[in-house]
């Protein structure tokens, strides 16, 4: 095989280092021919937009491996392939989004008032204006209670697995569980909590801080995974240079390990409060439904947006106009716009957070 | 490996003050966790116990309890499948799309927008499955009933509101898209540069470099991912409840109009009017769903150990 | 890198704190100053504190309605929390004391020991339960072409049972001579939660058709069919489906066309006034205390412009409460919900019927004598 072979093989070697490859704009190319050529029967048998998006992608899908196939080889048709898939795979998960996205800002958007801002739905005749200042606080409040119980308990929880507990038997087990409490139904753990505070405080306790509780279960396991995994990442290296410089091993794990990890930690943290801050059962339990604007975390009812999208939409009361939007699915649908530009804002400050903080490496 | 070891020996021959409260408080927040969850189970057992064995009349059109519970378990499973099935090969393409594909000032807004969803409520999930997705899906199930009916998953007759448990299963998947995109995108992006550009320096495509430097280093992360997803999608209570329409036995008819429930969406439904008595039996559900969460992480777990030793890592 | 890093943590998260702090300093904009002036022209409570009730959600609208009220009464001094729980909560939140009254669909029964356990709750003596809320239940259909239909409570049975299927069956036709009626399948919608409507509608189907073998329940007993949750579910699974019939609020039906069921010799369509006649022609509950004016509805009535698919909804509240201020309260909100003024607030804002004038007064008398003790 050797000897035959060799002078055919190393002639095109010696000329160029790289294979052949498609030229540059092959992808645009095939894309443009995929949509002239989706559009062939979608025009003769009358199919929508939606047919002629799907068949497109399918062409596409198909002609740029093939043709990659020919110019290339195998490999890079499968590069090629995956690519196309990884991409359409995006626009699929992007279309739901945007939809959903679309729906709450259009429905949302004609009821935000600065009156709907800062005013409660605490009134005393019933042509009074309404809005939702007092869930803003309260869904604030709660999750900030819920973040400080369960943020703190999840990232030590997490250092243990990963620093201290690593291969022990109870972290095993820790690991273990943590994914079990993921799948806590909302509604048990509000049960579960408020069955909890009224053996401690009595039967007309509301509060809160009973919700925070609640949610915190929610949350923990979330803390804990995301924030379990991205020290897991951190390179041992680090780890070691900082224990051969003698630096004790708690400061070694926050100046060196938290920092390196801290963009992925504040990414599960928003995540987990993300994954709460919508929650409904639990709260309507435990923390109730007021009209006032509460401050106390520790005392009184509260009233969170979740709550109060849910209860205004099961309950919308009469349109003024018959057949026009009830009052109560204007404000559910208004309400539930704020809630996520809070959580957007949010986020946004999270990434700030994570930005400042990460380490200014290479990487 | 060998020299972590060598590390945290030394550290563990000078135990300073420090270090000592330090990994006491470590260890606390672990335990705490574990007593959370004793707690949870302890009250589930103490109220759901009863729930077991009540007279037949509490359990409905059934005539025991695991008759009730069996189509809403089944329920659950179903919704759960349904959702990983769709959501997690999407999640994956999104997160590498923006970890490795998508040039930065492309990748960061898809990245936002895909962890905004993670924050929209439950609620608003449920009234945009019931007032967009389940009325845009209705023609396509009568067209999958008519087609491909000699399926059992389409058997039909298709559902006249589009609200059935692949409705749901789908409204599930776009929730826990986020939560498995974010933790799957945050792991790619921490494969080390060095190991990548060893990949591509070797003339693998981006694809190979994918598959060679970064699976491998993000597997663990990965499956942590799915796990998180899978948590949420068998809890979820609020969105299924208002999506679903149920009141179906066991069946695998995806497009019709009587579905099982899922567990937690059963709860929800019935728990507002329901007599202590039944409550209990609510509560009952409650304890199975959570020993069916306790058993599929041990299976995956069992499986994820057993391809670990499989691939020698 | 390392030394700053904590302290670069210090500047954002001052400024979060000092966003919240800024936020929760400063109270709503509508409460206090505006709520005092506004409620003052007819300042006749004078009444101060917190009442707090839980219980049925079919009642919240009107709850809020009642709540506004009752704070305008009394200069905005008082607040009104109603936790809109569910009947079956609120009636085991108001038993174990956590409440000061409750709001139920359905009256209390020993069953499961639940009027027993409130007699306890209440020192010992009966329990005071008042009709408050009246809502007809309309059964809403979606058919092109169709705007009206007459059915019996026969037809309406064996459509929400299965039996008949399609919109063009001869017992539909045989009742609606005028109507065109497409050859179209039935596709009947039920509360997919329990429900104190769904317990009220299978009541009515029991006891007025000869076709329903089902009992009274919250729970939808036919296995099968469409269901959806809470009336908004119902409502929008029937307008957004083809040849779909529920049975909802009437005051949530909006655009839906309705039945008119069949009472007597006459087809009657639902409203306030047909549903208020029912209430005050049906018998009291049997083995009552005074106090207690619990009613089953008499569905089977033949009073003319009677309207017997109804939901009845009750408060529920002791005779006497340890605090005066509680009790006070209690007697001054719940006296309220039974006036005129409270009825009509109810109606405006949730579309319920307004109790007739002989229930209301003698709710107004077991509620007056509510006393501290």
């Amino acid at each position: 095989m050797s000897v035959t072979t060799a002078p055919v093989r190393t002639a095109p070697e010696a000329v160029s280092f790289t294979a052949a490859r498609l030229p540059r704009i092959a992808p645009a190319l095939v894309a443009v021919v995929a949509v002239a050529a989706a559009a062939l029967p979608v025009l003769l048998l009358g199919w929508g937009p939606v047919a002629w998006a799907i068949l497109s992608a399918l062409v596409f899908l198909v002609a740029l491996p093939v043709w990659a196939g020919v110019v290339e080889g195998r490999r890079g048709a499968t590069d090629r392939l995956m690519t196309g898939l990884v991409w359409t795979a995006c626009a699929i998960a992007v279309v739901p989004l945007a939809s959903l996205l679309w729906t709450v800002v259009d429905r949302g958007l004609p009821r935000i008032s600065s009156t709907f801002l800062t005013f409660s739905m605490y009134r005393t005749s019933l042509d009074q204006e309404v809005g939702i200042y007092h869930a803003l606080i309260g869904t604030l409040l709660i999750t900030i209670g819920a973040a400080v119980i369960s943020v703190p308990i999840g990232i030590m929880a997490a250092i243990y697995l990963i620093e201290y507990g690593k291969g022990s038997r109870l972290a095993g087990w820790i690991t273990f569980l943590v994914d079990v409490m993921t799948g806590i139904p909302s509604i048990v753990a509000g049960l579960f909590a408020f069955s909890v505070f009224i053996l401690l405080f009595g039967p007309s306790y509301r509060s809160g801080i009973g919700g925070s509780v609640a949610l915190s279960l929610l949350m923990i396991p979330v803390v804990v995974r995301s924030t379990e995994e991205m020290l897991r990442l951190v390179p041992a290296d680090l780890r070691e240079a900082s224990y051969a410089l003698g630096v004790p091993k708690w400061r070694t794990i926050v100046k060196v390990v938290l920092p390196t990890a801290l963009g992925g930690i504040v990414t599960g943290v928003t995540l987990a409060i993300a994954r709460v801050v919508g929650e409904t059962a639990p709260l309507l339990l435990i923390a109730g439904l007021t009209t006032r604007t509460n401050f106390n975390l520790f005392d009184g009812r509260m009233t969170t947006l979740p709550v109060l999208i849910y209860t205004q939409n099961a309950n919308p009361g009469i349109a003024e106009t018959p057949g026009g939007t009830p009052p109560g699915v204007e404000i559910a649908w208004g309400a539930a716009l704020v809630l996520i530009v809070i959580v957007m804002l949010l986020n946004l400050v999270a990434r700030v957070i994570g930005r400042i903080f990460a380490p200014k490496t290479g990487h | 490996m060998a020299t972590t070891v060598v590390a945290e020996d030394t550290g563990r021959a000078r135990p300073r003050l420090g270090d000592r409260v330090f990994s006491r408080l470590a260890l606390a927040a672990g335990i705490a966790i574990l007593a959370a969850l004793a707690g949870v189970f302890i009250f589930l057992a103490i109220e759901g116990v009863p729930g077991l064995s009540k007279p037949a009349e509490f359990y409905g059109s059934a005539t025991s309890f695991w008759g009730y519970v069996a189509p809403l378990l089944f329920g659950t499973v179903l919704a759960a499948v349904i959702a990983l099935v769709v959501a997690v090969p999407l999640a994956w393409g999104v997160a590498l799309v923006v970890s490795h594909y998508a040039p930065k000032s492309i990748a960061t807004p898809i990245a936002y927008v895909i962890d905004l969803l993670a924050a929209v409520p439950s609620v608003v999930f449920g009234l945009w499955g019931i007032s967009v997705l389940a009325r845009e899906l209705q023609p396509a199930y009568v067209w999958l009933d008519e087609n491909m009916g000699w399926l059992p998953f389409f058997a039909g007759p298709a559902s006249g509101t589009g609200r059935t448990i692949l409705t749901a299963g789908l409204v599930l998947a776009i929730m826990i898209l986020p939560i498995i995109t974010a933790i799957s995108r945050e792991v790619f992006a921490q494969t080390p540069r060095l190991h990548e550009e060893a990949a591509l320096a070797l003339g693998a495509t981006r694809w190979e470099m994918i598959r060679m430097a970064v699976f491998p280093y993000a597997r663990s992360g990965m499956v942590s991912a799915v796990m998180l997803g899978l948590g949420r999608a068998l809890g979820e209570t609020m969105a299924v409840a208002m999506v679903l329409s149920p009141g179906g036995g066991i069946s695998l008819n995806l497009i019709s109009s009587s579905n099982p429930a899922s567990i937690a969406s059963n709860i929800a439904a019935n728990y507002k009017e329901g007599t202590p008595g039944k409550i209990q039996v609510l509560i009952a559900t409650g304890l199975v769903l959570f020993l069916v969460t306790f058993l599929v992480n041990f299976a995956a777990r069992w499986i994820v150990t057993r391809s670990e030793r499989k691939l020698h890592r | 890198m390392n030394r700053t890093s904590f302290r670069k943590l210090l500047a954002p998260s001052v400024a979060v704190l000092a966003l919240s702090i800024s936020l929760t300093a400063c109270g709503a904009g509508n409460e206090s100053d505006a709520a005092a002036s506004d409620g003052s022209s007819e300042a006749t409570g004078g009444l101060s504190g917190d009442l707090s009730g839980a219980g049925s959600s079919a009642q919240e609208k009107a709850q809020g309605a009642w709540a506004t009220g009752f704070q305008g009464m009394n200069d905005g001094n008082v607040t009104v929390n109603y936790d809109p729980v569910g009947s079956g909560d609120g009636r085991t939140n108001f038993i174990e004391g956590g409440v000061s009254f409750a709001g139920s669909d359905s009256y209390l029964n020993d069953d499961e020991g639940e009027l027993t356990a409130a007699k306890e709750r209440c020192n010992g003596e009966d329990p005071i339960e008042v009709p408050a809320y009246v809502s007809p239940i309309a059964v809403a259909f979606n058919v092109e072409g169709v705007d009206s239909l007459n059915l019996d409570a026969d037809t309406i049975a064996q459509i929400f049972d299965g039996k008949i299927t399609s919109w063009d069956d001869q017992a539909i036709a045989d009742q609606n001579p005028d109507a065109t009626l497409p050859d179209l399948a039935i596709t009947p919608v039920h509360r997919s939660d329990d429900s104190g409507t769904t317990k009220n509608f299978t009541d009515y189907l029991g006891k007025a058709s000869s076709s329903w073998s089902y009992e009274a329940e919250d729970a939808f007993p036919v296995k099968g069919g469409e269901a959806a949750e809470g009336t908004s579910g119902v409502i929008s699974a029937v307008s957004g489906g083809k040849g779909t019939i529920g049975y909802a609020d009437e005051s949530q039906v909006g655009d839906l066309s309705v039945v008119s069921v069949k009472v007597g010799e006459e087809y009657v369509a639902p409203s306030a006034e047909g549903a208020a006649t029912v209430v005050e022609a049906s018998p009291a509950a049997e083995g009552r205390a005074d106090v207690d004016m619990a009613v089953d509805i008499d569905r089977e009535t033949t009073e003319p412009g009677a309207y017997p698919v109804v939901l009845l909804s009750y408060v529920i509240a002791c005779q006497t409460y340890e605090d005066q201020a509680e009790a006070d309260l209690v007697k001054g909100y719940l006296s309220y919900i039974v006036s005129d003024e409270g009825q009509q607030a109810a109606s405006e804002e949730a579309g319920s019927a307004p109790l007739s004038s002989s229930v209301a007064e003698k709710a107004q008398s077991i509620v007056d004598a509510i006393t501290a003790g």
